[in-house]
């Protein structure tokens, strides 16, 4: 047996929500996934295409883009924009051969440190089956 | 101004004063059984006779209906005054010999004995019409009169039958000077008791309420209780609270208000709500009227409430065995996971009360005991010397037994034994949650809620009463469950945060905006359709941010499509190169 193919994630979050449901998973010593590399944002608003792609391209085999709940974003409406571009990018990415479920766009409150560590945890696992990105690419 | 001259010494009053009047203003005494101070004088039972002495002749008068004329004498202590008083004492005794009141004051002037004989010694009404005139002058309802004359004389409704015109107000029992009258509740139409509420229309709503003004209970009051629904006209009834308030400050008119203001800062006080224990059948609450929660026990001991703080059973006598049960609805993933915090605390403080207020067994339920402050430890160790009986444990189970007993059942964890006490009240020491409308406020002021329905701060330790919303603030149990020192420590944390806000009279902002470079806008203003502050405009063709309204949430960098804005502090190099960053360190 092989070693088991480790991915790489990179996790949007927004500042107010996910990236404070991470912070209390972490003081309640839950544990999440180390494959689960945060890069935190203001709002989930603040997440371009571009930079989706950048993390496919420099490396990642997944990327989660995470905010608050909707009706929840600190900013009113920022996470209505990722509702809008995050499933359009989906599709874009299965134009260029990329998997679309390495992209997922979900909510996590700052309440819901259970919910960061089950997303994170099953999101791995799910991008773990799919195995590397530069394999799929390169079929 | 009038002046007179009441037992030697000199008074004024007003041209619209009786005797009476200016007698029970300056202390002078002056017995009487048909005056009430809301209704016109009716000189019917003489008792406040006095004499008066006016140019030179000296005549009896009764004083609540002779006015306070210039000039006059008046002596209320002579030897004619106490002769007539008793004399009417006698007469008064002759006919109610078992009234107290009537007793205390025939004493008074040296009557012990009925002179003459009684035809009817239970008779208690002394015809003086009290009841009358509240029943047709204040309240209106027009159910009460006189009838018969001479010794037959007697009051009632018409025809002294049950009449349903009686709104059921009690007003004539209460005037009644001698007891004379019992309201008995029966029939529909007339409002059932509130056990735990108040006991008159008009109350303040508790000893400590902050501003202490009463307030009128428009569900009891007669005039409300009369209004004239289609049009929400009051009855022109009653109003005796208005007669007699000196500094006249009932208004039957006043209405809600809505005031706008306009503030710098916001402190979101809202407490919490008390958890309904129906919710959980196996406590049997509302299935007997001695299964009562903390709160109703709080109304039940506090010496405002209905039996003046004494802890009773709904027929009037004391509990002897009491259960006090512990987390109802707190700790049970059924209700609530989370510890309420309060209630083990207030549970002793309950045992406390009834061992020393009844001297009743008290057996506690309870699965651990939350002592946490300063000086709780010591007070959970004097409860149990008090003689409580701690069965550690859920209590699990209420039963209301056929004979009306109420039975707890539960495991003595300590004895591992299971455990059934028969007792004559249950005191549910139900949780506390988020108020229903929480997610009003919540949306109101943009507010997080942890996953317990309390309002979430900034950051659990280091920013406990500041929220993610600039300027709006956390104090009390809207946080979290909290007692009063707690609630107290946390207001005062809360108020210094907004003072320094206000000290400072200009806020701080973030330095993390959003910046347009006017070189690369092309002015599509897809950037001003997404920002959520309209802190962008058009300005010459380009789009220009306002730096006071930017929250910085960067939703208008990843939106313009020519990438002319920047989010400070977390610009796409900055980001990118975290991207890169984490990437190859992986
Ligand atoms: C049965 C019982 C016994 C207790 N005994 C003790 C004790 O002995 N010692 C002790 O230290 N603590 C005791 N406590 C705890 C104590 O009651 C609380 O600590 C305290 O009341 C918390 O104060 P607060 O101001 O945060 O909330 P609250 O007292 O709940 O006050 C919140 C107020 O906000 C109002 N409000 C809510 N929503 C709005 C809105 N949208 N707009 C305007 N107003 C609103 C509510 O009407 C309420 O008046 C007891 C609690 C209970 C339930
Ligand atoms: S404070 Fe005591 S009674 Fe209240 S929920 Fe916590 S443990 Fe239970
Ligand atoms: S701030 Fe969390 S999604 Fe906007
Ligand atoms: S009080 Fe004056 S007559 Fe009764």
């Amino acid at each position: 047996m092989g070693v088991e193919f480790e991915p790489k994630i990179v996790a949007f979050m927004c500042n107010w929500c996910t990236y404070a449901g991470a912070d209390n998973a972490g003081v309640a010593r839950m544990e999440s996934p180390s494959n689960v590399l945060p890069i935190r944002v203001m709002c989930s608003g603040r997440i371009s295409p571009e930079m989706v792609m950048r993390a496919f391209r420099a490396g990642a085999d997944g990327v989660l883009v995470m905010g608050c709940h909707i009706g929840d974003c600190h900013y009113s409406t920022g996470n209505h924009r990722s509702v809008k571009r995050m499933p359009l990018l989906r599709n874009l990415l299965a134009t260029v051969g990329v998997n679309p479920e390495r992209l997922e766009l979900t909510w996590v409150s700052a309440a819901e440190a259970p919910r960061f560590v089950q997303v994170t945890h099953s999101f791995t696992d799910k991008i773990r089956s799919l195995g590397p990105l530069s394999q799929e690419v390169a079929e | 101004m009038n002046k007179l001259i009441i037992d030697g010494a000199e008074y004024q009053a007003q041209d619209d004063q009786t005797i009476l009047d200016v007698c029970r203003q300056n202390g002078i005494e002056i017995p009487t059984l048909c005056y009430h101070p809301a209704m016109e004088p009716y000189g019917a039972c003489r008792l406040c006779t006095v004499e008066v002495i006016r140019h030179g002749w000296s005549n009896l008068h009764t004083a609540c209906t002779h006015p306070a004329w210039d000039g006059l004498e008046v002596k209320t202590q002579s030897p004619a005054v106490y002769d007539v008083r008793r004399t009417l004492m006698g007469l008064f005794l002759s006919r109610c010999p078992h009234v107290p009141v009537i007793q205390n004051l025939a004493r008074q002037y040296g009557v012990t004995e009925p002179p003459f004989a009684t035809d009817d010694p239970d008779q208690k009404c002394i015809l003086c019409g009290l009841c009358v005139r509240v029943c047709n002058d204040l309240v209106k309802a027009n159910v009460i009169n006189f009838s018969d004359r001479g010794i037959d004389r007697q009051v009632g409704p018409p025809f002294l039958e049950k009449t349903r015109d009686c709104i059921g107000c009690g007003a004539c029992t209460i005037v009644c000077p001698t007891g004379a009258i019992d309201i008995v509740l029966e029939e529909a139409g007339v409002y059932a008791e509130k056990p735990l509420g108040p006991t008159a229309a008009i109350y303040v709503p508790s000893l400590q309420a902050v501003p202490r003004v009463p307030v009128i209970d428009t569900d009891s009051c007669i005039r409300f209780r009369q209004q004239d629904r289609s049009n929400g006209k009051i009855a022109d009834a009653c109003g005796v609270c208005q007669t007699l308030c000196e500094a006249n400050a009932i208004d039957f008119d006043q209405q809600d208000e809505i005031l706008d203001l306009t503030v710098g800062s916001v402190i979101v006080a809202t407490g919490f709500e008390m958890w309904d224990p129906k919710k959980l059948s196996q406590y049997s609450y509302g299935r007997s009227p001695h299964i009562i929660t903390g709160m109703e026990f709080e109304r039940l001991s506090n010496a405002g409430g209905p039996t003046g703080g004494q802890i009773l059973l709904s027929d009037g006598s004391k509990p002897k065995r009491v259960a006090i049960i512990h987390c109802v609805g707190s700790r049970d993933h059924n209700a609530h996971a989370y510890c309420s915090r309060i209630c083990c605390m207030y549970s002793l403080k309950h045992a406390h009360l009834v061992r020393d207020k009844t001297g009743a067994e008290v057996y506690e339920f309870y699965m651990d005991m939350r002592a946490f402050g300063k000086g709780y430890e010591e007070f959970y160790e004097r409860v149990q010397e008090e003689g409580v009986t701690m069965v550690r444990g859920r209590g699990a189970v209420v039963d209301v037994l056929p004979n009306g007993k109420l039975r707890v059942k539960g495991e003595d964890a300590d004895l591992g034994k299971l455990l059934a006490v028969d007792v004559d009240m249950v005191v549910l020491s139900t949780a506390i949650e988020a108020p229903h409308d929480a997610d009003k406020i919540s949306a109101l002021f943009g507010l997080g809620r942890t996953a317990d329905g309390w309002f979430a701060e900034a950051h659990p330790k280091l920013r406990p009463v500041e929220t993610n919303t600039d300027g709006v603030f956390l104090a009390g149990c809207a946080q979290g469950p909290k007692d009063v020192p707690d609630t107290v420590a946390h207001a005062g944390a809360a108020s210094a945060a907004v003072l320094g806000l206000l000290d400072r009279g200009e806020v701080v902002i973030a330095p993390t905006v959003a910046e347009v470079n006017r070189d690369d806008c092309v002015g599509c203003g897809d950037c001003l359709l997404v920002c959520p502050y309209t802190a962008i405009t058009r300005v010459e063709g380009k789009a220009q941010i306002n730096a006071a309204l930017c929250k910085g949430c960067g939703t208008c960098v990843a939106t313009c499509p020519s990438g002319a804005i920047m989010a400070l502090h977390f610009t796409d190099d900055q980001i990118v190169a975290q991207i890169d960053g984490v990437l190859a360190w992986a």
